[in-house]
């Protein structure tokens, strides 16, 4: 795992002083509050509905079980108990106060952790492929350039006040799990003539205006990435609107000049740059290599013969992933027990997982994007113990990738943006298919929700999107349908008029019995039927009363 | 006096805990919006919000907020404004429980 040079260390005491020093000049007066909030924003704390909230960089969803036992105490120290883990792997803090957070800052700078660049508009955390590292497609571990990509991005003087947010995807495995097609660059590791480099997608992005991201360069070699990056953004520095907000990601940047022009300008401004890269960034990645070398895997004999039950069977069915050692296992926690706040995870939870992660998984713990947690190396015979710890803290959920594994943004339970709430929604659905106990059957299926239209949490790419709005004074959900984050991404079509907030449920739940009645066999994911049979069939099981209304006419 | 002006309190949230806050008749932050002052001038809301927002040290992020009378006090109008009233609907935090403290 990385650890922080002398450098990184200083770097980040530093900056928790001033902010010290800043938030005891807010507190006396001497400064504004608009003095005052970029400065906080800039050291990632927001100000939502009901209290301050701290967002911590996780950065490509890597933490050791020491880091995550320090997020658990600063919950219970400073908040209530709990952490809130993003789609943007991030863990975010609804309660501090604002007299704690300097105190905070320190706590996470005491594990190698920060707040840095997780607002403002600037190059945010870097994410990655949460099963980097460990999974059996994989080409190579995306982590050490996610790791050189955030050392060029910190504090990079060029790029402290862009247009807009930048946010930068890694994924090593042709299976995309870290949505690259829709951030402002995605990267994927992509072998050509037995060469590692990059295949470079520009221009993703969701929020009110999505798009999926545009190749660029199909293969990049390794050694021009920082400087093709670099070169991406100062173009989109100097060419991104800055009049307007709502324009002034790069993916409106391309839209608006067109993918053709922007690669001749990327490439002018390359060729130009190029030549000052002199290959240090090359012998820093080397180093950074070295420090995401894999664990000295174990070896041991399988058990024979265990079996916890059926629950334990549908676990592995679900939650166990394939690791690049037939003898290991990738296992992914569930944040999403039915009914619960998808991505929270209490004090006692977190260090449990650490505990696990400590004993059974090399030290290794990840933050997927789909808010869960995963332990992305664990000898297979040690799955049934894993299984009996996490039951007994109440985190061995079977439903990974189900209809329950509902990605939700915070929404208006906590969010000062939002048009309505989505934490209730995920909560109400997972409920109800769980009193069907039909998710099993219905198979791979993903509903993601956010309470407005900024896209947090990732509605677009949903299989059904659920999109919050404020229709005159009263919460209306928008359906959509047949988004996909991976490699074949797509952005979901609106399906229809919105559905009022105990009508929601109900409408989700016609739509997945109308799936089940239309799908050729159970091989028939929901995402392929919608392709193969378009929009007809669930509309007509959104709004049955208008289609009796024609039936009658 | 205006048209249709719809009543309105002050609200923002507090400067060190980050919570809903409402100015009252008597220049006080409360914590609970049927102690607020509900304003039924517009000429007059534009003066309570420049008074609140003279006062950085205590407040952040002044607003005026739609409300009703009711029978213990203004009332919200708005579901937004109803849930600051309150706190978030998946945990009891937040003013929902300090109630039950008081
Ligand atoms: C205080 C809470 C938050 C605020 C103020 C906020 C603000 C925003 C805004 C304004 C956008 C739209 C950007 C654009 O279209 O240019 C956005 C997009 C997004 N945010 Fe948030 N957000 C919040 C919480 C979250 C959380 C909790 C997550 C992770 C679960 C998240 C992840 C994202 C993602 C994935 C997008 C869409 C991707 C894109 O940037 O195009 N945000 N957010
Ligand atoms: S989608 Fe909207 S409501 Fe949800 S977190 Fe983002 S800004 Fe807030």
């Amino acid at each position: 795992m990385y650890k922080y040079n002398d450098f990184d260390e200083a770097f980040v005491r530093e900056r928790v002083a001033q902010f010290r020093a800043q938030v005891e000049r807010r507190i006396d007066g001497s400064l504004t509050e608009d003095e005052f909030k970029p400065l906080r924003l800039m050291n990632g704390l927001y100000l939502q509905l009901h209290a301050y909230m701290l967002r911590v960089a996780i950065p490509y969803g890597t933490l050791s079980s020491r880091q995550m036992r320090q997020l658990a105490m600063i919950a219970e120290r400073w908040d209530k108990g709990y952490g809130h883990f993003t789609t943007r792997q991030n863990i975010q803090y609804n309660w501090p106060k604002l007299n704690d957070v300097p105190d905070i800052l320190e706590a996470l700078a005491d594990v190698e952790m920060h707040a840095i660049q997780t607002s403002g508009n600037t190059i945010r955390n870097v994410t990655a492929d949460h099963f980097a590292g460990a999974a059996a497609d994989e080409i190579a571990d995306p982590r050490p350039v996610a790791e050189l990509l955030r050392q060029w991005s910190t504090d990079h003087p060029e790029f402290q006040f862009l247009p807009r947010k930048f946010k930068i995807a890694v994924t090593g495995a042709p299976n995309d799990r870290a949505v690259t097609k829709a951030h402002d660059i995605g990267l994927r590791i992509v072998e050509k003539d037995g060469e590692q480099g990059f295949e470079v997608i520009v221009g993703g992005g969701l929020g009110r205006t999505p798009m999926i991201g545009k190749v660029i360069r199909d293969f990049l070699p390794k050694e021009d990435l920082l400087p093709y990056c670099e070169a991406i953004v100062s173009v989109y520095n100097l060419l991104g609107r800055r009049d307007n907000k709502y324009k002034a990601r790069i993916k409106i940047t391309v839209h608006e000049h067109g993918l053709d022009e922007i690669r001749r300008l990327v490439e002018e401004r390359f060729a130009l740059i190029r030549p000052t890269f002199s290959g240090v960034d090359q012998d820093i990645l080397a180093g950074i290599e070295a420090q995401f070398a894999p664990p000295a895997f174990a070896e041991k004999s399988l058990a024979v013969g265990t079996d916890l039950g059926a629950g334990y069977r549908s676990w592995l069915d679900t939650n166990i992933a394939a690791h690049k050692r037939d003898d290991h296992a990738i296992v992914s926690i569930s944040l999403k027990k039915h009914g619960a706040t998808p991505g929270d995870a209490t004090a006692a939870q977190m260090r449990v997982m650490a505990d696990l992660a400590e004993r059974y998984g090399y030290d290794e713990l990840r933050i997927s994007h789909e808010q869960n947690v995963i332990l992305p190396h664990v000898h297979r015979a040690d799955l049934p113990a894993i299984y009996s710890a996490l039951r007994d803290a109440d985190l061995a959920t079977a439903n990974i990738g189900l209809v329950s594994d509902i990605i939700a943004c915070p929404g208006m339970d906590y969010c000062a943006l939002a048009t309505a709430r989505s934490i209730p929604v995920a909560q109400e659905i997972a409920t109800r298919f769980e009193e069907l106990k039909l998710e099993h059957e219905i198979g791979p299926l993903k509903i993601k929700i956010s309470g407005c239209i900024n896209a947090c949490g990732h509605h677009h790419v949903g299989h059904i999107g659920i999109l919050g709005l404020d229709r005159a004074g009263v919460e209306n959900y928008q359906i959509t349908l047949g988004g996909d984050g991976t490699e074949n991404a797509a952005i979901a079509e609106r399906v229809g008029p919105g559905f009022a907030y105990d009508e929601i449920t109900p409408a989700i739940e016609r739509l997945v019995r109308a799936y089940l009645e239309h799908r050729e066999g159970p091989e028939e994911t929901f995402l392929q039927a919608y392709r193969r049979l378009g929009q007809a069939p669930f509309k007509a099981a959104l709004y049955p009363e208008s289609k009796e209304r024609r039936d009658a006419a | 006096m205006s048209r249709s002006f719809t009543p309105k309190v002050v609200t923002a949230n507090a400067l060190l805990e980050g919570d809903a806050v409402w100015l009252t008749a008597d220049d006080r932050w409360t914590r609970r919006l049927e102690e607020a002052e509900l304003i039924e001038d517009e000429a007059h809301a534009q003066l309570r919000l420049l008074h609140a927002e003279s006062q950085p040290d205590v407040v952040v992020g002044a607003y005026l907020a739609d409300a009703k009378p009711g029978p213990n006090g203004p009332e919200p109008t708005h579901f937004r404004e109803t849930f600051r009233t309150r706190g978030p609907s998946n945990y009891p935090h937040g003013k929902q429980t300090d109630e039950t403290h008081v």
